[in-house]
């Protein structure tokens, strides 16, 4: 294989790994501050012992994420540093800004929050938890920004020497799909929590553990979990009216569409086949069209209106943005049934819904890892789109041996860790909250 | 032209700054990470080390983060150069700082294997201390660059005599800072241990900071007639004598402080020596990278300078106010 493809795989599998962390560190956050905010209200201890209990596990999310996240800060040098020379410009403060300005406030203030409970004041704990929640979506806003720029870029220009220089940092942070790529990834990362919480605490229901509390956690889990899938249909269709409109090469690939269609359907399942150019499913006929602008005939560019030089690979993006749509289907329904159960007062008993809750925890997972496949593979062979090619950001110092060396050994690495992980939240959540 | 140039020039010294700020902070997480085995003796002799940095070491591993974002930011072709053509050794930064970080997470739910993460701290903590120095000492010494400043060398060049003793000076200097930290954190048996290894390690320190400040004026004659270079090893001497004075009189409270005196000699010397250089060459001046022909546009600089002058007296603000949420001798159990 050439040093290319492979560091592609090991960005992808380094980044993709990272990736899960963060998505279960901000809907963690925003639970620990809703329970630490009603314990300072009204005192009740169980909102106290959830906040503990939660603070535990996202010490352990927190300590795997930051280990895999130096990883990514150092890759675009040491992988990406074609990349990184044209870049500095732009990339570059995006993530130097996301240090400074939230990075900081996350990793300093979750050491009060995990060790600081009888050390500091309720007041203080509080706003270690608020400090918590805004470092940590702040710092994600500094990332996405900087993800969405390579996407979508804006606020630059092109010097006589081929450098990309900024011109306009505001357009460059807030270019056309920076504020919808943050509102849909939060919310992933809440549906993530949400379904991570309503699970632990479903199986505590159901097994009679841990009396009020579990039932609390339970009831903060299931409302989440039943909002926080529509919430995300509606950012959803947002983002895939901005892909559209700014990446139509890639929305063509997510709907398998190759000929430009006025009145193009959407699939809900099926495959594509790349070599004669066909899509073969299970479709709604002008379904597509109708979602984008709520015309029946509009017209949506298909892949032909490009050279196929710069095509992504169709079907892999088609079929990870499906998984993605279909697992967000599956959790809408899922939540609605909770928040009925739990309207009816039948949901400390349904225990066959609560035997499946803890079973779709790793679902969400699935979702946003998919959805990132299909908006990264989608982005493909650009690196920055339209403006520089994936081919010519990669090191050149940097052999295929080599890679292969590290790719090895960051599979080796992450397993262990992913191991441990798993492991070790099992065990968090067996001793679960204090008695 | 003398504009941008000013931009240069403060963020050379913002980047030295901030690799400073983790050298201190991120330095003594380390160090005890290193002195774990030598002095904690029983389990909770260990917790009690453990737990003296557990609530901070993440907010101190920021300014590493800081220091690589913004030197992305500031000088794309040093931050790519230096991460791509050391590609073998920096995977190896990365390994250990990943071990050092989770080992203690893991130490502390997963007691059975407890041996086995204070291994991978110890591990992890030496080897990264170790590399950082070697890493630092090969842009400062300089490496073989061609004219599109990409990396030529192999393995090898990095491990030569010169850039070594960087490692084995950060090394020392490291667990010095482990040490002095660690005395103000512990008590009774486990701190006469600490102060113990800290006596042992000042005289390592003295030995390296002397060959290192001699083998500086050999490659760097032009130190010589540099005030600054006086003032560095004034500094670092003035830190060594004050450790040892306190040792004496057991005065423990600002040992830490003293140690930092002494790292910041042995910086403001590698500073002085290195500006204006990001990494130079050996083969021939022209091809070095230096702060003038390695950065960003005046107006990413710019931006840059607001983020920073803005953002970075507020994390000290609040990092000061954490480390008194926790300042006091360390428990064996937080929770």
């Amino acid at each position: 294989m050439d040093a290319l493809i492979l560091a592609r795989l090991q960005f992808a599998f380094t980044v993709g790994f990272h990736f899960l962390f963060p998505m279960m560190t901000l809907g963690t956050s925003l639970v620990i501050l809703f329970s630490e905010t009603m314990y300072l209200v009204k005192k009740e201890e169980a909102y106290r012992k959830i906040t503990d209990f939660l603070a535990r596990l996202l010490g352990l999310i927190f300590v795997v994420g930051t280990a895999t996240g130096i990883t990514m800060e150092f890759s675009f040098g040491m992988n990406w540093s074609g990349y990184s020379r044209v870049v500095g410009d732009i990339f570059g403060p995006m993530l130097a800004a996301e240090a400074v300005i939230a990075f900081f406030l996350e990793a300093v203030f979750i050491g009060v929050l995990i060790f600081g409970r009888n050390k500091v004041s309720p007041m203080v704990y509080w706003l270690s938890a608020l400090l918590v929640f805004a470092g940590g979506h702040l710092s994600a806003f500094w990332i996405l920004a900087a993800n969405s720029w390579m996407q979508t870029p804006a606020g630059y220009e092109i010097t006589a020497s081929g450098k990309i220089v900024l011109s306009n940092f505001s357009q460059a942070l807030l270019n056309p799909s920076t504020v919808i790529r943050f509102f849909h990834t939060v919310m992933a990362s809440w549906m993530t929590c949400a379904i991570m919480i309503a699970g632990i605490a479903g199986y505590y229901v159901r097994k009679g553990l841990h009396g009020e509390t579990a039932k609390m956690m339970l009831k903060i889990g299931i409302i989440l979990f039943a909002v926080t899938p529509l919430v995300q249909l509606s950012l959803g269709h947002l983002h895939a009216i901005q892909v559209i409109e700014t990446q139509p090469e890639k929305a063509a690939a997510m709907e398998g569409l190759f000929k430009t269609t006025k009145g193009a359907p959407l699939y809900l399942a099926g495959y594509v086949d790349e070599q004669n150019e066909k899509t073969y499913g299970i479709y709604i006929p002008r379904m597509l069209s109708f979602l984008y602008n709520f015309n029946l005939n509009s017209e949506i560019k298909g892949l032909r209106e490009f050279p196929k030089d710069n095509w992504p690979q169709v079907n892999l993006v088609f079929q990870s943005y499906h998984v993605m749509v279909g697992v967000g289907m599956l959790a809408i329904f899922m939540g609605l049934l909770g928040l009925f159960l739990l309207i009816k007062d039948k949901l400390f008993e349904a225990n066959k819904y609560l035997y499946v809750l803890p079973f779709l925890i790793p679902l969400p997972h699935i979702a946003h890892e998919t959805g990132w496949i299909a908006a990264e593979v989608g982005r493909q062979p650009w690196i920055i789109y339209k403006l520089m090619k994936t081919a010519d950001g990669a090191s050149v110092v940097v052999s295929a041996n080599q890679l292969v060396f590290s790719l090895i050994m960051f599979f080796l690495i992450y397993s262990l860790l992913f191991a441990m992980f798993v492991y070790l939240f099992f065990k968090i959540v067996k001793n679960g909250p204090e008695e | 032209m003398e504009n941008i140039q000013n931009f240069q020039l403060l963020w050379f010294f913002l980047i030295a700054f901030l690799f400073l700020g983790y050298a201190l902070l991120d330095g003594f997480d380390l160090g005890i990470g290193i002195l774990l085995p030598f002095v904690g003796k029983s389990k909770e002799e260990k917790d009690i080390l453990i737990n003296s940095i557990g609530p901070v070491w993440d907010g101190n591993e920021v300014w590493l983060v800081t220091g690589a974002g913004a030197l992305f930011a500031a000088f794309p072709h040093a931050y790519a150069t230096a991460l791509s053509g050391f590609y073998p050794a920096i995977l190896l930064v990365l390994f250990a700082l990943i071990f050092r970080a989770v080992s203690m997470e893991f130490r502390a739910h997963d007691e059975g294997r407890a041996w086995l993460w204070e291994k991978a701290l110890f591990a992890g903590s030496g080897l990264a201390t170790l590399l950082f120095g070697v890493a630092l000492g090969n842009v400062i010494y300089g490496v073989p660059l061609d004219y599109k400043m990409e990396f030529t060398g192999g393995i090898l060049t990095l491990l030569r005599p010169v850039p070594l003793l960087f490692g084995v000076v950060a090394l020392a200097a490291i667990l010095m800072q482990g040490a002095s930290y660690a005395v103000l954190k512990t008590e009774d048996d486990l701190q006469l241990r600490c102060r113990r290894a800290l006596g042992i390690i000042l005289w390592v320190n003295m030995a390296t900071a002397t060959v290192y400040f001699v083998v500086m004026a050999f490659i760097f004659p032009s130190l010589l007639s540099n005030a600054l270079f006086y003032v560095a090893i004034l500094l670092s001497m003035l830190g060594l004598a004050e450790i040892l004075f306190s040792l004496r009189n057991e005065n423990d409270q600002a040992l830490f402080w003293k140690s930092s005196l002494f790292f910041l000699g042995l910086w403001i010397a590698a500073t002085a020596a290195h500006f204006p250089n990001l990494i130079k060459s050996v083969d021939a001046t022209h091809l070095g990278i230096t702060i003038y022909n390695g950065s960003t546009t005046l107006y990413t600089l710019q931006v840059m300078s607001v983020i920073a002058l803005i953002g970075m007296p507020i994390v000290i603000a609040y990092t000061f106010f954490v480390y008194r949420i926790f300042k006091g001798k360390a428990q064996a159990r937080h929770y």
